[in-house]
């Protein structure tokens, strides 16, 4: 147990780092710039809104700005606490998501117990095991501890109704919400070498892009969305405003690239593939509300719905971005 | 009378608040505020906490369950029970040997009801569980007659009810460890006995009125 201690000088050594990391606050200062222009934008596009259908779709938009100043708020209040701040948050994230995922989907009473070392035993390993940086271990816990682990206590519970349904059910739930998730803060323990003390910002590159991608391609495509692109799956998603928001994203990813270990182009082939998977994400996860009748995972979020509705691209982008600097840029 | 609300209590609303993670929906007319009776489905050791926890502060200060004694009767249970939620502990074995004849009405079930009317007094509501039991949760069992002969011997209180869904799945029967999923709590518009209902038909509308409003799946 002699890691805990390590764990917490670590944790006040990023502290001090991250409050003297010049460019961690100009991308704070970017979005913060980011948000007051769209509270500005809201405020007058509501006093101009004239039909009550626009003032319904301003009233939304300025609910999900305030939302967004609170995670934003939020999200950087951890990032400079540190490992352990960010940790907690995303632990924190992924039991809220995972809780919104189960109630859901159908379970029966012989998964209780299941589902109990769901929440309070595998997830807080997951991430115990990411804060203490045993890649090794957090990188098969789900997909081949959990794996055997899930089915076997099923099986002991003694129901055999939809078995494997339940079984793959809850498997999917752990790999989206613990597994995948737990990937965005693993990216503050690799080592890149001449980025030291600096991950946090890779963090937030993979935040920012992600969610840019997601709130560019709402508003391409409701400036100029046509042609819909699984319209049983998701009414919303159009071909304008995916590749008007996977674009611009790209954009905006590659003229960050001073913030990150990558050269520009670098900065944004990263990007572009973070905005591919966070449209895949979403396009998933439409595909369970669709299959479960409903429209939102939960309401939480003011005017985004649940938790897992604001990190359904994150739970894809993650992962992959994660493996993607590990394998080209750890040494 | 002014209600007394244990420092406790607060705390615990709010932890079942969290551990339920419930939503509430208002179906039909908002009830008038005034003395009620809840009434709802039964799933889960959970159930009257969160119904209680989800009323509004002032409401809940004057709102008791109604539960049974010998669940209720040791230790912190009894605490929390007499001190925090001011319950309204029946006894079920009284019932159960009146009705099987074993005692007469005025000592059995009776003697329930004029408990129960007697802790309404004049301003405070009840939050009852008509099955008398705890259900899977697939279906609601009949009625018991006592939510009849409650709001018979008190008219003027409003019979408000309530289905509670998921709870099932959070605290099912047999377990002690909860898993915290999203519970869905719906309040219904107030009902009362008409005039000339019988018993049968009275108990058999009021479980349909907690029946319909389980959330319809929009698929």
């Amino acid at each position: 147990m002699d890691l805990l201690p390590t764990v917490g000088m670590e944790g006040t050594r990023d502290f001090a780092s991250g409050m003297r990391d010049a460019k961690l606050f100009w991308l704070f200062g970017g979005v913060l710039a980011l948000l007051v222009v769209a509270t500005l934008v809201g405020w007058l596009m509501r006093r101009s809104a004239k039909t009550d259908a626009a003032r319904a779709v301003t009233d939304n938009l300025n609910a999900r700005t305030r939302a967004w100043w609170k995670m934003s708020a939020i999200f950087a209040a951890t990032l400079l606490v540190g490992r352990a701040g960010t940790l907690a948050l995303f632990g924190l994230l992924s039991l809220l998501a995972l809780r919104e995922y189960v109630t859901l989907v159908p379970t029966r009473r012989g998964d209780h117990r299941t589902l109990f070392w769901s929440f309070f035993i595998i997830t807080p390993l997951q991430y115990y095991l990411v804060a203490i940086g045993w890649y090794g271990f957090f990188s098969i816990l789900i997909p081949v501890f959990a794996f055997v682990f899930v089915p076997t206590r099923i099986a002991l519970a003694g129901d055999t109704e939809h078995f494997l349904e339940r079984a793959a059910k809850i498997q999917f739930g752990l790999m989206i919400c613990a597994y995948c998730l737990s990937h965005a803060p693993a990216l503050l323990i690799l080592q890149i070498p001449g980025f030291a003390g600096h991950n946090a910002r890779l963090l937030l590159f993979l935040v920012l892009i992600d969610q840019m991608s997601d709130v560019l391609q709402y508003v391409w495509g409701k400036l100029l969305g046509r042609h819909k692109i699984a319209p049983a799956v998701s009414p919303n998603k159009t071909w304008e405003g995916f590749l008007g928001g996977v674009l611009t994203a790209t954009l905006l990813g590659a003229g960050l690239w001073w913030a990150t270990p990558f050269t520009p182009w670098q900065a944004a082939g990263m990007s572009f593939v973070i905005c591919l998977l966070g449209f895949a994400g979403g396009l998933v996860m439409s595909g369970i509300k669709r299959d479960a009748g409903v429209k939102d995972f939960g309401a939480v979020i003011e005017g985004h719905g649940g938790i897992l509705d604001r990190i359904d691209s994150l739970c894809f982008a993650a992962p992959i971005f994660f493996h993607l600097v590990r394998y080209f840029f750890v040494a | 009378m002014t209600a007394r609300v244990h420092p406790v209590a607060g705390i615990i609303a709010a932890l079942a608040r969290a551990v339920s993670g419930v939503q509430v929906r208002r179906v039909g007319d908002k009830p008038s505020g005034s003395q009620s009776i809840y009434f709802a489905n039964h799933t889960s050791h959970l159930d009257f906490v969160v119904l209680w926890s989800a009323l509004p502060s002032e409401v809940r200060a004057r709102t008791r369950p109604v539960a049974a004694k010998d669940y209720w009767s040791t230790g912190i249970k009894l605490f929390l029970a007499q001190s925090v939620f001011r319950a309204v502990l029946v006894d079920r074995k009284r019932i159960a040997s009146q009705e099987a004849g074993e005692i007469r009405p005025h000592a059995g079930a009776f003697a329930v009801i004029d408990q129960m009317a007697e802790a309404l007094g004049e301003t405070d509501s009840l939050i009852i569980f008509p099955e008398g039991t705890r259900g899977s949760g697939e279906t609601v069992a009949p009625f018991r007659s006592g939510l009849f002969h409650l709001a018979k011997k008190r008219p003027q209180v409003e019979l408000v009810p309530v289905y509670l869904e998921n709870l099932n799945r959070i605290l099912p029967k047999g377990e002690i460890l909860p898993v915290p999923l999203v519970s869905l709590l719906t309040f219904g518009p107030p009902l009362r006995v008409g005039e000339t209902e019988d018993k049968n038909a009275f108990l058999e509308r009021a479980r349909a009125a907690v029946c319909d409003l389980r959330r319809k799946k929009e698929v």
